[in-house]
């Protein structure tokens, strides 16, 4: 009964096949078929993954959990902050508004599922040029999708980054990281204690919504992903928020020994995952589970993704205490399953069993592969006929009303970014910083990306990505604490794409344990491939740093006219992969600026000094974009105007436009000195924009005017 | 009364998400007592001023504070109400302040028919008020607003009612939704029941923001203490 074309639908190799045979000692029948289908998929089993996930650095000073549960956790200042970043890259191209809202639904379960009350969302979106009607749709229902989720929810977005790319025209990428906030003795974990503990399902009923969502994120898009729409789940944030409100409250009263989130494969992965975890197996009664549709068979309730569910074992005796929570929020939960000795995953449908299998072999031992792989060779252009001089003030104006540069308000502004009213600094600028209220302290969060530097050169994008995100969190005066990532890519299948994960890890690897950082878990989404052509490899990190006195905090606000301008770092000849090529060349590729980890260390090491000892009124690292551009952002910020004095041996684009790391801008009413190089380049002065270059005025114009294209671009676009 | 403690009561409804902000300003901020009110209680347990905070009440299905009127606590907020008791309904408290009929007029999608929260600047027109007697008349305010349905509107008639007895309370200076008359918020005739869209608890603490929405609570506890 089991056929070639079956295994092709469910996404199993001929081996992997006869590996489930050797398993069970039989031929499957359909249900346990699809069940090592979902389980063993590339998005559950991580298995072309793994072995080179397990290179990255998982331990330090600030940890409590690091990977493998259902998000991280680091100690802050005698708290507890639970985090991941997670990707829903591909249902938010098959339905960018539910893709996008389902994935801010389930990275909130997961934060929540481990006690912590989440206190901020963030994102990166990445989507193809917006000169294409056909991704501002994907882009305008990704945005509202967030909104529409996180909104009610009442979960701020604080933060994030949108960025422009031709290869995302069919694959956008919509990672969403969720952090939250617990005390540190009061941390859940998915475990599933001893047998004979009831399971109790609580949440939305199971319907036939995103069967097989896990098997669509496992496999390239083709020219039909139209008919993939039926993969997508629905979300329904009001039951997202009621079942968050009773989670808390049953965590709070201590009734549970674990708990999981439904998420991809849904029953099936929560349950098995718990019972492996903890040595024990799971029986699970199907006729218990509340369903939306009638005639679902068991393939369909256990495969389900329905959204807003959560699995939980009960404390004994407590499982009358917990329905009653769930029923004072308007919750349906009920027992479906318990906990067994035997270690199998059983499940029973009107009194027959449908699936039998032993339970590690769904959760822990999935098939692990080393895939063939080739190190992709670099991009190390470096073309004269981009250094040549230009009239600097029409190139910065072009830059600021472009899509990479404009300001992002139409973005952040429909989300509800204040509520908890926790949010110190607003979007728009640099990392989120959040108090934690009833402490001096605060916490920064920051999530960075550029595929521009994966394209080029994916190992050194990856430890630019990572100092970037550390350099963001010290403009604040924080020092991470530990980072999340996702790591988006094409086929593994194909040699060229696992080169350049394999690169990526290396690089990761290479920066993390440099800064002595843990990853403390994340997602890696491979497939991301339309007809064949693949995304560029896009690392996203998330990164948790601690604020310790947040009365000294940078702000824009804190400027005052004559204040100096600082450059601190390095400037060097880089240009490759930058904003300035993309924009005035059409060139989106290049040499990726080298970057020297020890000045990099230096350099944050220097700027949170300063920051805590309360000289620097306002500071920002230089991003893509440069100098040029990121300061006229600040100032904009600031609403005040400044001059510029800058003296340079190097062409004129390097200093003003190109992208050299370790860099930042420090505003400051004091006189600075540092370990590192220091620049007094400039002053805060009246309401123009004038820089001097060399002694030669290169441009002199009213703030308002530079503004002006760089505010409404969005709003161009997308306001009719 | 002396300086006793105002007991300020905070309504939540399945979907409210402003509850906690709110009561966090009321105690730690406004140094005033707290209490949450569960939307199945049927009285207000002895709360001197009641507060219909933010969220999306029912997940905002049907319409905006649509269901929440329906709610057993409403019918003890409207007999508070009617025996001249402070009720302040923040964005969504306000817009079921509406669907209530305690205030006159509705919300419509904001112009532009996106949600929008930032900073916007407010003026007080009216400063005779049980909620805004701390602030001066013509005062400029910033507080934050986070809605996508804020969108005043009101028959000719009505408006020129509320504009007639100064029930317009605040208007936005750069109007940012469509409201007519760049309505931010407006109170009863009676002056006891005060809806905005808003969120003063947003606006209370200098480390977020702005102080500028804190008066609005200060004003209500002086007023219950001097009454």
């Amino acid at each position: 009964m089991i056929d070639k074309k079956l295994l092709e639908e469910h996404n199993l190799s001929e081996e992997e096949y006869t590996k489930i045979k050797d398993i069970l000692g039989r031929e499957p029948n359909l249900v346990e078929l699809g069940l090592f289908s979902v389980m063993w998929s590339e998005h559950c089993s991580y298995k072309s993954s793994r072995i080179h996930l397990a290179k990255l650095p998982t331990k330090g000073k600030y940890l409590i959990q690091g990977p493998g549960e259902n998000a991280g956790v680091v100690k802050a200042d005698g708290k507890a902050v639970v985090f991941k970043v997670e990707s829903h890259n591909h249902p938010s191209f098959v339905e960018p508004y539910q893709g996008a809202a389902t994935g801010v639904g389930g990275i909130l379960r997961d934060v929540f599922t481990m006690g912590a009350r989440p206190v901020a969302l963030l994102d990166s979106l990445h989507f193809g040029p917006l000169s294409k009607p056909a991704n501002r749709a994907i882009m305008e229902g990704v945005v509202s999708g967030i909104a529409g989720y996180g909104n009610p929810v009442g979960v701020p977005t604080v933060g994030g980054e949108v960025d422009f790319e031709e290869e995302f025209s069919h694959n956008p990428l919509v990672n969403v990281m969720c952090v939250g906030l617990t005390e540190r003795d009061r941390i859940f974990y998915a475990r599933a204690g001893e047998p004979g503990l009831s399971l109790i399902y609580a949440g939305a009923p199971t319907g036939r919504d995103g069967i097989h969502g896990a098997t669509m994120a496992s496999a390239e898009f083709g020219a039909e992903t139209e008919h993939k729409k039926v993969n997508v789940q629905v979300g329904d944030p009001f039951r997202e928020k009621l079942l968050l409100e009773a989670t808390l409250e049953v965590m709070e009263k201590d009734l549970i020994v674990g708990i999981q989130d439904m998420g991809a494969a849904g029953l099936t992965s929560s349950s098995s995952e718990m019972a492996s975890k903890s040595g024990v197996g799971v029986e699970l009664y199907l006729d218990n589970v509340p369903l939306r549709e009638e005639g679902m068979t068991p393939y369909e309730i256990l495969l389900s993704e329905s959204q807003e569910r959560m699995l939980m074992v009960a404390k004994k005796g407590k499982e009358g205490e917990i329905k009653s929570i769930f029923d004072k929020w308007g919750i349906d939960s009920r027992v479906v399953g318990k906990t067994t000795d035997d270690k199998r995953f059983r499940a029973i449908w009107k009194g027959k069993i449908v699936a039998d299998i032993p339970v590690d072999s769904l959760a822990g031992d999935s098939p692990r592969y080393n895939r063939p792989y080739v190190i992709p060779e670099k991009d190390e252009r470096l073309e004269d006929k981009w250094l040549e001089n230009r009239d600097w003030g029409q190139v910065l104006k072009k830059i600021l009303n472009s899509e990479h540069m404009a300001s992002r308000h139409w973005v952040y502004e429909q989300y509800d970014h204040m509520v908890q009213i926790n949010t110190v600094l607003l979007p728009g600028l640099g990392p989120a910083v959040l108090r934690i209220k009833g402490k001096t302290s605060g916490i920064a969060l920051t999530i960075d990306a550029n595929p521009a530097w994966g394209r080029s050169d994916p190992k050194k994008g990856a430890i630019l990505t990572v100092a970037e995100a550390f350099r963001n969190l010290a403009t604040v005066g924080a020092e991470p604490l530990g980072i999340t990532n996702c790591l988006n890519f094409g086929n593994p299948e194909k040699p060229e794409i696992m080169g350049q994960f394999v690169e990526t890890v290396e690089g990761m690897k290479e920066a993390l344990e440099f800064f002595g950082v843990p990853v403390t878990g994340g997602n890696v989404s491979f497939y991301n491939e339309t007809e064949g052509k693949a995304i560029p490899p896009t690392v996203t990190i998330g990164a948790v740093g601690l604020i310790p006195d947040l009365s000294v905090l940078p702000r824009p606000e804190k400027v005052k006219e004559g204040d100096w301008i600082y450059l601190l770092g390095w400037t060097k000849r880089d240009i490759g992969s930058s904003v300035y090529l993309k924009v005035i060349h059409n060139e989106r590729g290049g040499k990726v600026p080298d970057i020297n980890l020890e000045n990099e260390k230096s350099l944050q090491g220097e700027i949170i000094r300063l920051v805590r000892e309360g000289k620097v009124s306002f500071a920002f690292d230089l991003s893509p974009g440069g100098l040029l551009p990121n300061l006229s952002e600040a100032l904009f910020s600031i609403g005040k105007g400044a001059t510029l004095r800058v003296e340079t041996d190097l062409e004129e684009v390097f200093y003003l436009f190109g992208e050299s790391p370790s860099r930042a801008i420090i505003i400051s009413p004091y006189r600075i000195s540092a370990k590192v190089p220091v620049l007094k380049i400039g002053q805060i002065r009246g309401d123009e924009l004038i820089v001097y270059l060399n002694g030669k005025k290169i441009l002199q114009e009213p703030l308002n005017t530079i503004k002006k294209g760089w505010a409404t671009y969005f709003n161009r676009l997308f306001d009719r | 009364m002396g300086n006793r403690k105002v007991k300020f009561g905070v309504v939540v409804y399945p979907g409210t998400n402003c509850d906690r902000d709110t009561y966090h300003v009321i105690k730690e901020v406004a140094e005033e007592e707290a209490q949450y009110l569960w939307y199945k209680d049927t009285d207000l347990k002895g709360s001197q001023v009641v507060i219909l905070p933010g969220g999306f009440s029912y997940g905002d299905y049907l319409r905006s504070g649509a269901i929440a009127r329906f709610s057993p606590i409403m019918k003890a907020i409207r007999e508070f109400a009617e025996n001249g008791g402070l009720v302040l309904g923040i964005c969504n408290g306000f817009q079921i302040l509406l669907e209530a009929g305690l205030l006159p007029g509705a919300m419509l999608r904001n112009r532009g028919l996106r949600f929008i929260c930032r900073f916007v600047d407010l003026t007080v027109e009216n400063d005779e008020t049980p909620f805004t007697l701390l602030y001066k008349r013509g005062e400029k305010l910033r507080i934050p607003i986070a809605h996508i349905d804020g969108n005043y509107f009101a028959t000719p008639e009505v408006m020129a009612e509320l504009e007639k007895r100064k029930g317009i309370i605040f208007r936005y200076v750069n109007n940012p939704n469509g409201s007519l008359h760049d309505t931010a918020g407006i109170i009863n005739s009676r002056g006891n029941v005060l809806g905005l869209m808003p969120h003063p608890e947003r606006a209370s603490e200098a480390l977020v923001g702005s102080t500028d929405g804190l008066r609005m609570f200060l004003s209500a506890a002086k007023f219950v203490r001097e009454s």
